[in-house]
Formats: C-alpha cells, sequence, structure tokens
C-alpha cells in the first residue's frame, strides 16, 4: 500500500522515444524461428506452471489412464477374446495397451479445446496479442505444453499396463518409434483442439463437441476389439480409422498381438505411414486455421 | 510519418461504425510525445471503442491513424515492443503467482524494467509470491499496471487504471503515473474520476456521443466554456438577499441561509461585497469556488445532449 514513489525516480531506464523508431527491419528468416522457438517455449513453461500450481488438473493424464487401463483389462477384457492365435486373457492385456494409447491421441482433442476455451474466457489469449510475439507462438505454446501432458499420459498407462503383463517384445528403437508415432498424431490432433478452442464460447460447449468426435473415432477402432466381428461398413470405417492405425502401429513396433495385420485395407497394411499421413494433414488444415481463427479475433 | 517533434498519437477524422451506427464519429486529435493525455466521456461515448482502435486491438471503419508514426491496425513487432497496455478488463491467469505472471510478459521484451521492481512499482511488494487468484481486485488491477509498463514501453494505454482502487492506492498509482511521466513516456489515460485527470493529466479531450465536444488543457476548455466561479457565504443576520443582489449588482441564489452569487470573475464583486461588509455584517464561510474538471465535464456533456 506504500505510494511506490521513490524506486521510479531512481530509474535510470534511458528514454528511447526519438531514438527507436518502430519501423525497423523485418528480422531474418533464422531469427525469426528461433524466436518462434523461443517465444512457443516460454508460453508452453507458462502453460506447465500452470499445471506445476494446480497439479489436480492433471487428473486426465494420471488417474485416468490407470481407470481406463483395469476398467478394460478386467472388466470388458474378461468376456473377450481375439480367438485364434490371440486367445485368451494374457493376451488381450498385450492388445490393450497399444489400444489405449491409440484412445489418447483422440482425447488430447478435449484436452486442447477445454484448455484454450479455459484461457480465451479469462481474456489471458487476447491480451498476448498486445505483445511483441508471434501468433503462432501463443497457439504453438497451449499445444507443446499438451503434449508434455501426453508423455506423462502415456508414461502413466504404459506402467499401469507392465503391472497387468503387458510387455515390450521388441527393441528400444521400436519402443520409441512407436511413442513418437503417437506422439506425433497427438499433437497434430492438438492443433485441431485449438481451433475447437476458439470456435466454441465455453469450456463444456467444447467438452461435448470434443466428446461427440472421441466416441465414434476412439470407439469405432481396433483400440479395444479386432474389427473382423462388426458389420461391414464399420469395418472399412475402422480400418481406415487413424486410430485404428496408430493402435496397430504400436502393436507391430511392440510386438504385441496385432490381428489387423491379415486385414486387406491399405491403413492396416501401413499402418505407421498411414499414421503420419494424417498427422502431416491434420497439422497442414489446422494449424492455418487456428493461427487464422487467431488473427481474425482482432477484426471485429 | 517521422517522430522527430512529431505527435505520439495521431488521430485524423476517425469512424468506427457498427451497424451502420457511427460510435465514433470524425474524431481527431493529436499527443505530443511525452505528454499525458486524459481521455474522458459518459459511458457509451466511445471511449473504449478508441483506445481500442489506438491500442491496435479493433479495425477501424475510416480515418488515418498513427500510433508513434505506425497505423495501429497494421501493428508491427518493433511497435508493440514499444506500446504498454493497461486493459479496462483482463482477467489473469488466476494459477499464476504476481511474480510469474509479471516475468512471463517480461520475457517478451527486448529491454523490460526488472520484475521485483516493476512488482515493488505497482506496489504489490507484499504479494509477489501470491498466486493472481487470490488477490483483491485492486491488488489485480496493480498487476494489469505492472504488466502495462514491465517492457519499459515509450507509450502507455491505461483504460480506466485505478478503478476499485481505495484512496491511498489511488494516490499510489498517481505517483507511479508522474514518475512514468517523469522518464519521458507518453500517456493516454482514460478514467471516469474528474480529479484523476485534473491531477495528471497536460492535456484532455472529452468526447460524447462518438464525438469531441473539446481539446486542450484543464485551463484551456475551463476558459473557452466561460463556466462561473461562485462566492458562498451565510447570510448575515437582518440582511436579505435582495440586500446582498443591490450591492454586488448581480442575480443572487438563496438556500438555507447560504448565498450563491455566479459570476465569471469573481474579483470585483468580492471588493464590493467586502467593502459593504467591512464593519458592519460578518460573512460566515465566505469562500470563492472555482469550476471544477467535473463542472465542465458536465457542462460539456449534459448541455449539448439536451441539443442533441
Amino acid at each position: 500500500m506504500t505510494p511506490p514513489t521513490a524506486p521510479i525516480a531512481t530509474t535510470t531506464a534511458p528514454v528511447r522515444f526519438a531514438t527507436n523508431p518502430a519501423t525497423g527491419p523485418a528480422p531474418g528468416p533464422g531469427g525469426g524461428l528461433a524466436r518462434l522457438a523461443r517465444e512457443t517455449w516460454i508460453l508452453t513453461r507458462r502453460s506447465l506452471t500452470r499445471i506445476r500450481n494446480e497439479p489436480e488438473t492433471l487428473s486426465d493424464v494420471t488417474i485416468q489412464p490407470v481407470m481406463f487401463t483395469l476398467l478394460f483389462a478386467y472388466v470388458f477384457g474378461s468376456a473377450i477374446n481375439l480367438g485364434g492365435p490371440f486367445g485368451g486373457t494374457a493376451a488381450y492385456h498385450e492388445y490393450l495397451i497399444a489400444g489405449l494409447f491409440g484412445l489418447t491421441v483422440i482425447g488430447t482433442l478435449a484436452g486442447t479445446a477445454v484448455g484454450m476455451t479455459a484461457d480465451m474466457e479469462t481474456g489471458l489469449i487476447d491480451r498476448f496479442r498486445s505483445l511483441p510475439i508471434s501468433r503462432s507462438a501463443v497457439l504453438a505454446g497451449r499445444t507443446v505444453s499438451d503434449l508434455v501432458t501426453n508423455v506423462l499420459g502415456l508414461a502413466v498407462t504404459a506402467a499401469t499396463g507392465l503391472a497387468i503383463g503387458w510387455r515390450i517384445h521388441t527393441g528400444p528403437v521400436d519402443a520409441l518409434a512407436a511413442l513418437g508415432l503417437v506422439l506425433l498424431l497427438s499433437y497434430a490432433v492438438s492443433w485441431a483442439g485449438v481451433c475447437m478452442g476458439m470456435v466454441f464460447r465455453s469450456a463444456e460447449a467444447a467438452q461435448q463437441a470434443a466428446f461427440i468426435i472421441f466416441l465414434p473415432l476412439g470407439f469405432v477402432s481396433n483400440a479395444f476389439v479386432p474389427t473382423s466381428g462388426m458389420p461391414g461398413w464399420l469395418q472399412a470405417f475402422a480400418n481406415w480409422n487413424p486410430v485404428s492405425a496408430v493402435a496397430a502401429s504400436c502393436r507391430n513396433l511392440f510386438g504385441n498381438p496385432n490381428p489387423a495385420s491379415s486385414i486387406d485395407a491399405w491403413p492396416m497394411q501401413h499402418p505407421e505411414a498411414y499414421t503420419v499421413l494424417w498427422a502431416i494433414g491434420v497439422v497442414a488444415v489446422f494449424a492455418p486455421v487456428a493461427v487464422y481463427l487467431y488473427r481474425r479475433r482482432a477484426r471485429s | 510519418m517521422d517522430l522527430n517533434g512529431n505527435a505520439a498519437i495521431r488521430v485524423r477524422n476517425l469512424h468506427k461504425a457498427y451497424g451502420g451506427h457511427d460510435a465514433v464519429h470524425g474524431v481527431s486529435f493529436d499527443v505530443a510525445p511525452g505528454e499525458v493525455f486524459g481521455f474522458l466521456g459518459p459511458n457509451g461515448a466511445g471511449k473504449t471503442t478508441t483506445i481500442e482502435i489506438l491500442e491496435g486491438y479493433r479495425a477501424r471503419t475510416a480515418g488515418d491513424v498513427r500510433v508513434l508514426g505506425v497505423d495501429p491496425g497494421k501493428p508491427t513487432r518493433r511497435w508493440r515492443e514499444r506500446i504498454g497496455l493497461v486493459l479496462q478488463e483482463c482477467e489473469l491467469d488466476p494459477n499464476l503467482t504476481v511474480r510469474e505472471t509479471v516475468g512471463l510478459f517480461a520475457s517478451f521484451y527486448p529491454s523490460p524494467l526488472r520484475v521485483d521492481e516493476t512488482i515493488e512499482l505497482s506496489g504489490l511488494g507484499d504479494q509477489a509470491g501470491s498466486r493472481v487468484g487470490a488477490l483483491s481486485g485492486g491488488q489485480k488491477r496493480r498487476v494489469d499496471v505492472a504488466l502495462g509498463i514491465v517492457g519499459d514501453p515509450d507509450l502507455i494505454f491505461l483504460d480506466e487504471p485505478t478503478t476499485g482502487f481505495d484512496p491511498s492506492a489511488r494516490r499510489g498509482a498517481w505517483a507511479m503515473i508522474d514518475g512514468l511521466r517523469r522518464l519521458g513516456k507518453t500517456i493516454f489515460l482514460t478514467t471516469h474520476y474528474m480529479d484523476e485527470v485534473q491531477h495528471l493529466a497536460d492535456r484532455i479531450a472529452i468526447l460524447r456521443a462518438g464525438e469531441l465536444v473539446a481539446v486542450g488543457s484543464v485551463d484551456e476548455i475551463g476558459a473557452g466554456l466561460q463556466a462561473d466561479a461562485v462566492i458562498r457565504f451565510r447570510l448575515p443576520g437582518g440582511i436579505t438577499a435582495d440586500d446582498v443582489g443591490a450591492v454586488v449588482a448581480r442575480p443572487v441564489e438563496l438556500a438555507d441561509d447560504i448565498v450563491r452569487i455566479r459570476c465569471p470573475d469573481p474579483q470585483p464583486v468580492l471588493y464590493r461585497l467586502t467593502t459593504w461588509a467591512e464593519g458592519t455584517h460578518r460573512l460566515d464561510g465566505l469562500e470563492v469556488l472555482r469550476p471544477t474538471l467535473e463542472d465542465m465535464f458536465l457542462a460539456l456533456t449534459t448541455a449539448r445532449a439536451e441539443h442533441g
């Protein structure tokens, strides 16, 4: 409450009004990229600091994966038999974890959309628009911090999986490649989440819309059951669903049972390539749309 | 436009229409470098629309605007580095501490003020480690002010910076704004506290229904208005208001034994009054009330409203 007169009187910051023209030369492309990376990192740290100060917001990547894993392993899994050479509960536990990794990808949509609407609702994102930072950095900061929380979610799922008998039967390179594919497509999806966060006005609305997308993409896939038992038209959707491709890639790379390898659909024969194509496609569409939506807010 | 001795803000014939209705209608003014410019107007006059156009938050319909020589509709990064904003409504991340929040904003500027110094300056020294969500409304406002100045900008927009402050906090904020002025900062200030612009502003502009009704120093606007001073005292016993009116040769108002005489120049009236009263009557509570900015503001914004 003390009137803060003394400190400013002793500040000797130079008055730069006349000597610092506002229209300087544009930064070179290299400098621009380095600055974008630096700004993105600062804003990522902002989101992560926020999580550190309120760790209960992390339940969707800590408690939730444990519950999902146990629910599917012991409730639904008890009645699911993959059939043929993959019969038995142990085989289903091996099958399940890659499916949950696939679910993480599509779950990112809601996570990012809700985080984004929360930031929009407070006006903080609007406040950032006045700062000397790149528009993309504000959005990239959001997506990168969601990437970090997704790493945590995957680690929790993997640890729970190890506890119930899931194993990686290949080497560390294959295992890391599988995790890399999951994170790649998750990161791409979070750009779609940014768009949703800016289109919907409240976190509740964004959450509901994301859930409507989450249900068919998450469950009409090979994440939890092989697609061969589904009706034909549903099989086609499931086999071309990128969530199926992520799960099939992980099963291949972990050496887990992968019945989809015998399905005669291009994405199931080349799930890794299909996943990468989806990631590129999603970023190519949604990142520019997200930046456009953010810029447009200034024009009203 | 170059900046050598020219305006920090130049606005010419600014228009902003919302669906056919002009919220801002042909506004023109200049703000000189190093000046504290007060922007006044009743609610709905177009103050916030104008300041948001200057800040680059809102597109204009027509007119020419230059802020530090740059069109705020086409902002550059260098331009943003030199502008500091204190927005009217800004919710900050409640889960970050004051130091984390100010530090975050500081990290985007090439030569920011020191974070702890800025927090101290804004009167938040004791709250540096508190979460923003735990602060009172006035303390949050001070965080806004800290964020507006931490980049060491040349031009600072303060949109109602002391709303919600208690009187001593307002004095503190005024001292801080005075300090910023001494550093040569240009300050564009909107407020609905008349004493605030009277205390702080070198010049003021008064906006009514999207148009400027006055621009100038407080004294200039007062002179242009020819607002009357008021001489006031308690009516002495045995004297009527008409007696007083005869002495001063002016109309006299009387209410609850208090005499009020309106006059453009109080000196000759006071002379007649005191000469007449000398040795015979006591003029209890004698005082001369100069027109305040509030009086001018009301005169400007209500008198014309009756015509419009």
